[in-house]
């Protein structure tokens, strides 16, 4: 398998344990990335606000770039794939809008065609057929007895138009990855509810109550961790959960880690080489877990 | 047969709702709202809840079935059967129920009220009527669609934590009036509606979008009054400093630079503000989770730079 990875800022920046598992599972797995390095951020649904069209001219830029590369994309972050995906539907639903967006990128040297490459997101490339079959023929260290609660990311679920889950209520493709890697998945109502992270800067309490009564449910269902696939998700729930501890005036802690590096820890790597030193909460319980059970 | 499970209440004669079953083999093709009425009409006639029109047209009849809310009468009800043979009914949420799937609608309608959902006309009072072009229609066509069920405010994440938040029907109501060509009020509009509780605390969970029975979206519509607001100058809070920090940074490198937007967002001149972000920042570096400071720029900005001119940004 061989893809364009389009990074997204946060995995080259906050959150760069991110990029470092992602390469690490990539080459456990035997597949190929190719780093868009020319990509413009996708604007996180954030740019759009102040122009739509601005947005989408640059995500189609980025589209232009895959397709010239004849690869599909793939994205590590719950955001950048739901805004390329909004940009691709609001490109593909208006053929005179195309005409327009194309005619912005041509001096650059882009064109944007739609039909050569499709946008993925890394749970969704296992959470296959194919890639579950690739998982465990892979797999050196099942995570055996490791309790494991995901945490979507709203921007991969809804719209659901927009989602590449059959359910986005109800979905359960990283459980099945969870399972694959010899994991316990955990389900619980918090699963695909929002981190709070987009309003962190304009309303910190509302942002960090919503993360802090994710984490509880987790906690209260039983998971020895919560995985996410969205770096952003990751910073509310694990940067600021010292905050929220004190916020919501409970003693827990929950470690957070980042999909590609749950993958990769039962691809063999250990949490040193995946960055879970990183962390601002600490993963050594899982560590201690996984030694537990051989 | 399928069990519904509804939840009811009864204030005058318990202290908690509680959920009872009733079993009903579903007819062809009924809506849920159809099935409701059956077990109204055939099980137990003191089962309350609010419809009308059964067409998604008045609004009424929004409840919560697994765990989201829906129109009634608008939904298979064969669609919603759980892989166990049930279906679990509830009230919306984020406001209180009165009696079984009834709620209180008061704080709902007071926000809607407090974003003015009238229009404000301009003094130069024309001839005759007030014409709008298909072109200015459009930009309101979608946000007249609103039906007012509620059910993007019984799923937004930001009340269930926030009662201050407009939520997403009275934002949605807000921007029929902001993009409104015949309205005279978009600045004083936009100005009210970038205090805290406004466009700026929507978290972008897109619940109200998936919710919404009808294409007003209110997601969307929050960022055509987030663009409006940027475009009339209303720059003095953290949201619409965030959204131009997001922009001058991207033109600038073609990414994010995360260590400016923080500060750019709160402001350089906000002391409190900037004294907050001091725990994360120290925590972050102490892990070595803070973003390089020499930020490098993509390959190519210089073709981000220039989309950036031609679209005059």
């Amino acid at each position: 398998m061989k893809f364009a990875l389009f990074t997204g800022c946060v995995s080259q920046g906050a959150t760069r344990e991110l990029m470092v598992s992602t390469r690490k599972a990539a080459e456990g797995l035997g597949i190929e990335f190719v780093e868009m390095k020319s990509a413009a951020c996708c604007g996180a649904g954030v740019l759009s606000e102040k122009s739509a069209i601005l947005a989408d001219a640059l995500n189609a830029r980025t589209f232009a770039i895959a397709e010239k590369q004849g690869l599909d994309l793939v994205t590590i972050c719950s955001t950048c794939q739901g805004v390329l995906k909004k940009t691709e539907c609001n490109i593909k639903s208006d053929p005179e809008y195309k005409k327009k967006i194309n005619h912005i990128l041509n001096e650059g040297g882009h064109q944007y065609d739609g039909t050569k490459s499709r946008i993925k997101h890394f749970a969704n490339i296992l959470a296959t057929e194919e890639g579950m079959k690739l998982l465990k023929e892979k797999i050196k260290k099942p995570l055996t007895g490791l309790k494991v609660a995901a945490f979507y990311g709203c921007y991969v679920l809804r719209p659901s138009g927009l989602s590449d889950y059959e359910n986005p209520d109800d979905p359960t493709g990283m459980e099945e990855i969870f399972e694959a890697l010899g994991a316990t998945p955990v389900y619980y109502p918090s699963r695909t509810k929002c981190c709070g992270f987009p309003i962190v800067m304009m309303n910190k309490k509302a942002s960090l109550e919503m993360a802090g009564n994710a984490l509880v449910d987790a906690i209260e269902s039983g998971a020895d961790c919560v995985v996410t696939g969205c770096p952003l998700c990751h910073l509310n729930l694990d940067s600021y959960q010292p905050e929220i501890e004190k916020m919501l005036q409970k003693k827990y802690s929950i470690p957070i880690l980042h999909l590609p590096q749950l993958v990769a820890l039962a691809l063999g790597y250990t949490p040193k080489e995946l960055d879970m030193d990183k962390h601002i909460v600490s993963t050594s319980r899982i560590k201690r877990k996984l030694v537990a059970a051989g | 047969m399928a069990t519904f499970k509804i939840k009811r209440y009864n204030p005058e004669k318990q202290a908690e709702p509680y959920f009872e079953d009733f079993d009903l083999d579903i007819p062809a093709g009924s809506t849920l709202l159809d099935c409701i009425n059956l077990i109204k009409w055939t099980q137990d006639g003191s089962l309350t809840y609010r419809m009308s029109c059964r067409s998604a047209i008045c609004g009424s009849c929004a409840v919560k079935a697994n765990g989201h809310a829906v129109l009634a009468c608008q939904k298979q009800a064969a669609s919603l059967l759980k892989k166990d043979g049930t279906i679990q009914i509830e009230p919306l949420g984020n406001m209180k129920p009165i009696k079984d799937l009834a709620v209180d609608f008061t704080p709902f309608w007071d926000k809607i009220n407090k974003v003015k959902p009238y229009l404000q006309t301009h003094d130069n009072v024309p001839e005759k009527e007030r014409k709008q072009s298909p072109e200015q229609f459009k930009l309101i066509d979608d946000s007249s669609t609103c039906i007012m069920c509620g059910a993007c405010y019984s799923d937004c994440n930001v009340l269930e934590v926030d009662d201050n938040f407009l939520g997403p029907a009275a934002l949605a109501k807000a921007q029929r009036f902001v993009g409104d060509s015949r309205d005279g009020k978009t600045l004083e509009r936009v100005t009210e509606l970038s205090e805290p509780g406004g466009i700026w605390d929507c978290t972008h969970c897109g619940e109200c979008v998936e919710r919404c029975p009808k294409p007003a979206e209110p997601f969307y519509r929050i960022k055509e009054i987030m663009a409006v607001a940027l475009e009339q100058g209303v720059h003095n809070n953290n949201g619409a400093r965030h959204a131009l920090s997001f922009a001058k940074s991207i033109k600038h490198s073609g990414r994010l630079n995360e260590n400016q937007i923080p500060v750019e967002s709160v402001g350089y001149f906000n002391i409190k503000g900037l004294i907050e972000l001091i725990p994360i920042g120290l925590r972050m570096l102490l892990k070595r989770k803070i973003p390089p400071i020499i930020h490098k720029s993509i390959d190519d900005v210089q073709d981000v730079k220039r989309i950036f001119k031609e679209l005059d940004q």
